[in-house]
């Protein structure tokens, strides 16, 4: 996962917009910092312009970017390739659900919690993972190992209502508190907006921040940065748990939207793909390549919907069958792979610095 | 399934790329081997016994022994083709399952169509597993990109995806069935077998006895094993490397699509059931040690035999469970497998 980097060494200052280059350190950071700013000034009002149907793709293009953003800390500013991030999504979810349907916790709190909850249990599947070093494909199949035990373990548990999940309780009205309005309305829209802008601003910060350049020294070359000194499994540990906080952000939205969750929808493998896909395509180890990801693939599956409701001839066969977004990605996933290795937004950057 | 004589120290650098000719077979020294296959048997042995004092059924735990290592052995042949291509090529394949869901339902659409008897599609579908095995690799996994290891993973499990929901476009999610005439069951000590098992486990050795004899005995596996220890000084022998990765993969992939034609009596064919048998093939990969024939083999034994116990063990919980509690400790403690060598 090397060479797409947010921060690289070569390149003149002042070239491309998106792409950070080697400079006075804090000028990368504010120009990155700016562009976000000016795409979120862009989105706010979107809700009030797309037609409502558009606007559930809206947010869950931003549950997407949610989840992607939480993975590319990890695996692309970190480098550790995690196949188990429905684990800390799936946390998010069920914490926060299990507090409101339990105990009528306000979600805001237990979205912190799912972020407390998932962080330690990423510490722990870390520790375990880097005092036994396990690399590359180990590791992959370690952190999928975990989540898959999660899926179990929450499939048959009394207190997580075994394979039925949960439902959250409608209520009366709206209310910012509960984070529950009428199905089409724009707040839903803004309060994810403002969880994705914010998952967006800390990766930016953290990614320029000390522990980002130790977290990217260390991707790049392990035994070196030990030998200077640098705490390695300290500053892994605290990518793996920063990773999993934003991506059980997700989690905790995405029950709230949807309004329900159960062990496949929260920590089913397709989750865990989801997230890896999401930032292959837009670029790994890039600022915007989970939020460019997160577009492509979010309305992915509104085009495909739409073509199957309406097939042209040639697809009649498929009307009323499933599965066609789905393999539509995975062929964009190929693709990407072999001939953009370094996903839309990492080939883009490389073009134009050069 | 950890080894106790081992707890000692943590495992040395991980074993992701080490001399990949020992991991084609069980190349420790006998003593040692000798030693890890008799903790292995006495793990065994007391797993069997708490899960007797557990259930308190002796008829139960036969039960499930027997069913469990007749399971195993199609969980080995799976395996083994899945830890061909890791010795061989360094691919983690995700798509192994679905492939070898294509495969049961090549079987399934071949006996639906022509009446021919399921074990008889063997013809058909291990060549056609083949087949497929050398485009994919061909056309996707050889050449400049598919070269880092998590590139190959993720065309490989994008693979997996496309194939999966493809049958599941083609074919719909109801499951189906393929029916072995003749089936019939009888009495092994007071354990139910069905033939349909009997006939999946022995076919399963047998074709794991072919794949051993084409490594050792052959010149053209002896290419194979070349290849697997040192790809450039195989090819200044004269070795055609790129072919020899592209056969060794259809290799791989026929072989799913041999367990595939053997299990397709004992399951219901789903477009999504490769995904179960992929995550316990890895196990059985990682156990007996990634790119270790052999070790699949017995792996795939051990494994059966967890899934069964599990279910004795925790009531009501999946039998998957039990399998990657066994899949974490092995990879913590012995990352090189039970019969990997260490380095």
């Amino acid at each position: 996962m090397t060479g797409t980097t947010g921060i690289t060494l070569t390149g003149r200052p002042g070239a491309g917009a998106a792409r950070p280059v080697k400079a006075p350190p804090l000028r990368p950071q504010n120009r990155q910092l700016a562009v976000l700013a000016v795409l979120l000034l862009v989105a706010v009002p979107l809700p009030l312009v797309l037609p409502p149907a558009q606007g559930a793709v809206a947010v869950r293009i931003l549950i997407f970017a949610l989840m992607a953003v939480g993975w590319n800390v990890m695996s692309g500013f970190g480098g550790m390739f995690s196949f188990g991030h429905a684990a800390f999504f799936g946390l998010g979810a069920y914490t926060s659900a299990y507090l409101l349907v339990e105990h009528n916790v306000s979600p805001w709190i237990g979205m912190l919690a799912g972020m407390a909850v998932a962080a330690a249990v990423a510490v722990v599947i870390g520790y375990f993972a880097f005092r036994y070093r396990l690399q590359g494909a180990y590791f992959a199949l370690a952190t999928f190992a975990f989540a898959e035990m999660l899926r179990l373990i929450v499939t048959t548990t009394e207190f997580t209502n075994k394979a039925v999940g949960f439902t959250v309780p409608l209520i009366r009205g709206s209310s910012l508190w509960k984070i529950q309005f009428a199905a089409d309305s724009p707040a839903y829209f803004w309060i994810a907006l403002g969880l994705a802008g914010l998952a967006a601003l800390v990766s930016i910060l953290f990614l320029h921040s000390r522990t980002g350049r130790y977290v990217t020294a260390i991707r790049d070359d392990e035994p070196a940065a030990a030998s200077l000194g640098t705490p390695v499994m300290r500053y892994k540990l605290m990518t793996v748990a920063l990773s999993a906080a934003i991506t059980a952000v997700a989690g905790a939205f995405y029950t709230q939207y949807y309004l329900f969750v159960n062990p496949d929808l929260a920590f089913g493998s397709s989750v865990s793909i989801q997230a890896i896909a999401t930032v292959v395509i837009g670029g790994i180890g890039t600022i915007w390549g989970p939020i460019v990801g997160a577009i492509i693939l979010g309305s992915l599956s509104d085009v495909t919907a739409t073509l199957l409701r309406t097939p042209p001839g040639f697809l009649d066969f498929l009307q009323g069958r499933s599965g066609l977004d789905v393999a539509v990605y995975a062929v964009l996933l190929i693709l990407i792979v072999r001939l953009l290795p370094k996903g839309i937004v990492g080939t883009i950057a490389a073009r134009w610095r050069r | 399934m950890s080894n106790s004589g081992t707890k000692t120290e943590p495992p040395p650098a991980p074993a992701v790329r080490r001399g990949p000719l020992a991991r084609l077979s069980p190349g420790d020294g006998t003593g040692a081997l000798l030693k890890r296959a008799a903790a292995t048997g006495g793990l065994v042995a007391v797993a069997i016994a708490i899960a007797l004092i557990k259930s308190g059924s002796g008829l139960v735990v036969w039960q499930s022994v027997v069913t469990g290592l007749l399971m195993g052995g199609l969980y080995g042949l799976i395996a083994m083709g899945l830890t061909l291509i890791f010795g061989v090529l360094d691919i983690v394949n995700f798509a192994h399952g679905a492939l070898l869901a294509i495969a049961m339902f090549i079987a399934f659409g071949v006996v639906q169509g022509t009446g021919l008897h399921p074990y008889l599609t063997l013809l058909v579908a291990v060549p056609a597993l083949f087949l497929i095995g050398a485009v994919v690799h061909r056309g996707l996994l050889s050449g400049t990109g598919g070269a880092s290891l998590e590139n190959q993973l993720l065309i490989t499990l994008g693979l997996s995806l496309l194939l999966e929901n493809g049958l599941l476009m083609f074919f719909g999610a109801e499951p189906k069935n393929v029916a072995l005439p003749g089936d019939f069951q009888f009495s092994l000590f007071g354990a139910v077998v069905s033939g349909a098992r009997l006939y999946a486990f022995l076919g399963a050795i047998a074709i794991g006895a072919l794949l051993f004899w084409l490594l050792r005995r052959t010149r053209f596996g002896t290419a194979i094993r070349a290849v697997a220890a040192n790809g450039p000084g195989a090819e200044l022998v004269g070795v055609n490397v790129r072919r020899v990765h592209t056969l060794t993969f259809a290799i791989g992939t026929a072989c799913a699509g041999a367990a595939a034609v053997l299990a397709a009596p004992l399951v219901t064919v789903t477009p999504t059931l490769g995904e179960q048998f992929n995550i316990t093939a890895f196990v059985v990969v990682v156990l007996g040690g990634m790119g270790n024939v052999a070790g699949a083999l017995v792996g795939g034994l051990l494994i059966g035999l967890v899934e069964q116990l599990t279910t004795i063990y925790m009531d009501g919980q999946s039998s998957l469970l039990g399998v990657f509690a066994v899949f974490l400790i092995v990879l913590f403690l012995r990352p090189q497998g039970l019969f990997g060598r260490r380095s």
